[in-house]
């Protein structure tokens, strides 16, 4: 980016402060409109009929009965979809390849979980679609399932798919559970264990977890008779929902308009299509627009949770608490179809130090369980709580405080990172003294707690995003994205938007445009949105600016490069000999007509230079040992998140992050029967974290630049989720003095630990 | 010489060589000079990104090189 150092500009006028979220009203007083809000006339219901078998061949599926029920307009099945193998891949961790999606929307031949779409209808009610979804006759032929991901990659194992073969230069003889294999090593394993001191070896599991979207997937499809229309939807990014539905229904993408309504949480979840193609599929049968919502119990039986994952790690360390070598095997389930983010996980498990000797081989196997979505930083979690984990025991061992073990072996700018390239500027060692300058941490543990600490880290990533800014006659400005908000984007833009531009917040208003009103853009995900849409907006803003002194200077009868830009006003620059008084930007929208007409920009970029986050965060439990159950007494999240445009939306990102891993660690997870049937289809018996379980997350946001974005920017969405699950282990194996290595730490499972040795 | 460093899934195609030395000064001239040697690379090459002197790329077709630049081949990364 030109234009802009951002060592230099440390003196922000909007950006760096936190205004009221702009659609915060309309969402408090139920304004908003969420997927499910959309009603147009004379729509019906789409309903889904889903497998109850985990895993079965399909013999045949009959909807005669239920077209013959007055009042159901269409019914689909696998037999109503494109034939052929679909190219391409899906967006995100966990996207995979188009044509496990579009079977994932819809099973052809096989059922590959339970909950698995196997038909659809739509009717008049919803009520009479449920009827319509009883009268279908399905045959099955029951197979075995695979639920456990080590029992999947033995050789003897039933085969979740025939036709998968591990992906490796030359194609194996036999089919397999393991779609894909990672490994990423440098230096001498051998001579590095040799030179440790202490060396920990163990083995760490982590549950499936559900991202617990507060809203249900939901979509409104209104196709008409050629085939063209509109889809309505609650997504992370309606134009790459377009282009999946359009290539899995084999239509013209161009034919097809996609509307991001407002969102009730995705946090990857949402990247990924599961109604839409139903929805459009059915509305062009019916002739009317459907109506398809995904009810709380499907949500967990059939949409994308994060991979369980089982994993090795070795780590040996010298008395002064430098890491000598480390080795790591992972294997990650990728529920149903491959598309595991092992290789994230491989890539972040040693990131945020600097590590001579290591070895780490992941692994991404098929189980009969749903296929995996991406779910905030995906793979890190996992793959970072064993590291953390057995990091810390090593301090235990070697009686060095935890947060001076990871300060001996901190990356730093120049450290070249596991995954290749060397660390441009980043924030982990800020992150750790500025956590151990915390009054949190240097309080004394309270009496009969533990205190755990952990490290996080994301990449981060750039990618396509597009925006317009158009000036209103009066001055105002209007920004328009493409990237749904899901974490404030609009606000952040209008700062943005604002800063650049030298005018007041409250002159600006975002709106998310549909896929007819402006340019592509990526998913709101990977903690692209305000970084790389930022640059797009701050791009426009910069050629509006350059519009505005070419008519300042038309108006004043100078040349162009003799007019300035400050604060908001074309002023004339230094040594121009002009009589004048400096333009607003609503003196020049006022007059545009005069000056060429209508002021407007756009930018549409491929962002390059995303910065990595680095976190480290620390918290205070307390084990009730008559009742296993764990007490958060405090939890600080120290974070570094560039410049932060908007604090107080990076606060609530930090927070909801630890909130979520806080719960993964804690409670949550996917208990199945022998069959491959989930048992714990709801919130009461998924036990997500509510207000009262926990005390206020207290944050420090480290701001350490992005040199590489015009305003600092580094992204952070992604990590706070990443520590939590090892700082919840370590804080209770430190409290309870005896190691934890199976999430989640539920009060039956800790209780059984306090048996093994009572 | 710009460093090159293919990535451990690349390196299946190159029978393990991981590190090579080329006289580029456009990222697009390392794709066609591997792509020349070992042409079945090719899918697995437009599903990976780049660093490029620590900042990573998706897409880096134009990305200019310098002498002495180093560039990593590896996994590309989205998220949630």
């Amino acid at each position: 980016m030109k234009g802009r150092n951002v060592a230099e500009a440390v003196e922000f006028k909007q950006i760096g402060s936190s205004p009221v979220r702009p659609d915060g009203v309309d969402k408090v007083t139920g304004r908003a409109q969420f997927g499910a809000d959309i009603n147009l006339p004379n729509m019906i219901h789409g309903r889904v009929l889903r497998s109850p078998h985990a895993h079965a061949n399909i013999l045949s599926v009959d909807l005669s009965p239920a077209l013959e029920i007055p009042g159901v307009f269409a019914a689909i099945s696998g037999a109503d979809f494109p034939g052929g193998t679909l190219v391409g891949e899906a967006s995100g961790e966990g996207g995979g390849s188009l044509d496990d999606i579009a079977k994932n929307v819809m099973a052809r031949n096989k059922v590959v979980y339970h909950g698995h779409a196997v038909a659809a209808v739509a009717a008049s009610t919803p009520r009479l679609a449920e009827q319509a979804l009883r009268a279908i006759k399905v045959e099955y032929e029951v197979l075995t399932p695979v639920l456990d991901v080590l029992a999947a990659m033995e050789e003897a194992s039933p085969l979740v798919d025939e036709n998968n073969y591990t992906k490796l230069p030359e194609k194996p003889e036999k089919a397999s559970n393991v779609a894909n294999i990672g490994r990423l090593e440098r230096g001498n394993l051998e001579e590095g264990f040799a030179a440790a001191d202490v060396v920990v070896e163990r083995e760490y599991k982590c549950p499936m977890a559900h991202q617990g979207y507060i809203e249900p997937h939901a979509c409104v499809a209104s196709i008409d008779e050629s085939g063209r229309g509109t889809v309505w939807c609650s997504t992370q990014g309606h134009f790459e929902h377009r282009a999946a539905t359009a290539k899995i229904l084999n239509k013209n993408m161009a034919d097809l308009k996609f509307v991001a309504t407002e969102i009730g949480g995705g946090f990857g979840g949402k990247t990924v299509v599961y109604l839409e193609p139903l929805a459009t599929l059915l509305s062009e049968k019916a002739g009317r627009p459907v109506k398809m919502t995904m009810s709380r119990e499907e949500v967990f039986r059939a949409t994308g949770p994060s991979s369980g994952t089982v994993a090795r790690v070795k780590v040996g360390v010298k008395q002064d608490g430098t890491v000598t070598a480390a080795q790591s095997w992972i294997a990650f389930e990728a529920g149903a179809y491959a598309g595991a983010p092992h290789m994230p996980g491989a890539m972040s498990i040693y990131a945020p130090y600097a590590i001579e000797n290591f070895v780490v081989e992941t692994f991404d196997v098929l189980v009969n369980k749903p296929k995996v979505a991406a779910y905030r930083a995906p793979g890190a979690p996992q793959a970072m709580h064993a590291f953390e984990c057995a990091l810390d025991e090593a301090a235990v061992e070697l009686g060095m405080d935890p947060i001076d073990i990871r300060l001996v072996n901190a990356a730093e700018e120049g450290t070249q990172a596991p995954y290749g390239p060397k660390f441009p500027p980043i924030g982990f060692k800020a992150c750790l003294e500025a956590a151990k300058k915390h009054p949190n941490y240097l309080a004394p543990v309270p009496e009969g707690a533990g205190r755990g600490v952990a490290a996080g880290f994301w990449f981060n990533v750039g990618m396509q995003s597009s925006a317009e800014v158009n000036i209103n006659e009066n001055g105002t400005v209007m920004v328009i994205e493409g990237s749904p908000d899901i974490g404030g984007s609009r606000a952040s833009m209008c700062l943005m938007a604002a800063e650049t531009l030298g005018v007041s917040y409250e002159a600006v208003r975002a709106q998310v445009g549909d896929t007819e009103s402006t340019g592509f853009c990526n998913v709101t995900g990977g903690s692209r949105t305000t970084f790389a849409t930022g640059m797009a907006v701050t791009q426009a803003c910069e050629e509006v600016i350059a519009d505005c002194k070419r008519r300042a200077a038309m108006t004043w009868g100078v040349d162009e490069d003799q007019v300035e830009w400050e604060d908001g006003y074309a002023v004339p620059g230094p040594g121009v000999n002009a009589d004048v008084n400096p333009l607003s930007l609503a003196d020049i929208a006022g007059k545009a007509g005069r000056t060429g007409g209508p002021i407007t920009a756009r930018a549409s970029i491929n962002a390059q230079g995303a910065g990595a986050s680095f976190s480290l965060n620390f918290a205070d439990v307390r084990v009730d040992p008559e009742t296993g159950k764990t007490e958060v007494l405090q939890y600080t999240a120290v974070q570094d998140a560039g410049k932060a445009i908007h604090p107080a939306y990076v606060e609530g990102q930090m927070q909801g992050g630890a909130v979520q891993g806080i719960g993964w660690a804690l409670n949550e997870e996917y208990i199945y029967s022998e069959d491959g049937i989930m048992e714990n289809a709801g919130f009461l018996d998924y036990r997500i974290p509510v207000a009262s379980d926990l005390p206020m997350i207290d944050t420090e946001i480290v701001e350490v630049p992005n040199p590489s974005h015009p305003y600092g920017v580094r992204g952070v969405g992604e990590t706070p989720i990443v520590a939590p699950l090892a700082v919840m282990t370590n804080a209770i194996s430190r409290g309870l003095g005896k190691r934890m290595y199976e999430l989640p730490l539920s009060p039956p499972r800790i209780l059984e630990r306090l048996d093994e040795d009572a | 010489m710009v460093r090159i460093v293919l990535s451990e899934q690349l390196a299946g195609f190159t029978g393990g060589e991981r590190e090579l030395s080329m006289e580029v000064d456009r990222y697009r001239d390392v794709v066609v000079r591997l792509l020349a040697r070992w042409p079945k690379m090719h899918a697995s090459l437009e599903r990976t990104a780049v660093a490029i002197d620590g900042q990573i790329h998706q897409d880096a077709l134009d990305a200019p090189l310098r002498a002495d630049s180093e560039v990593f081949f590896m996994p590309r990364i989205e998220g949630g």
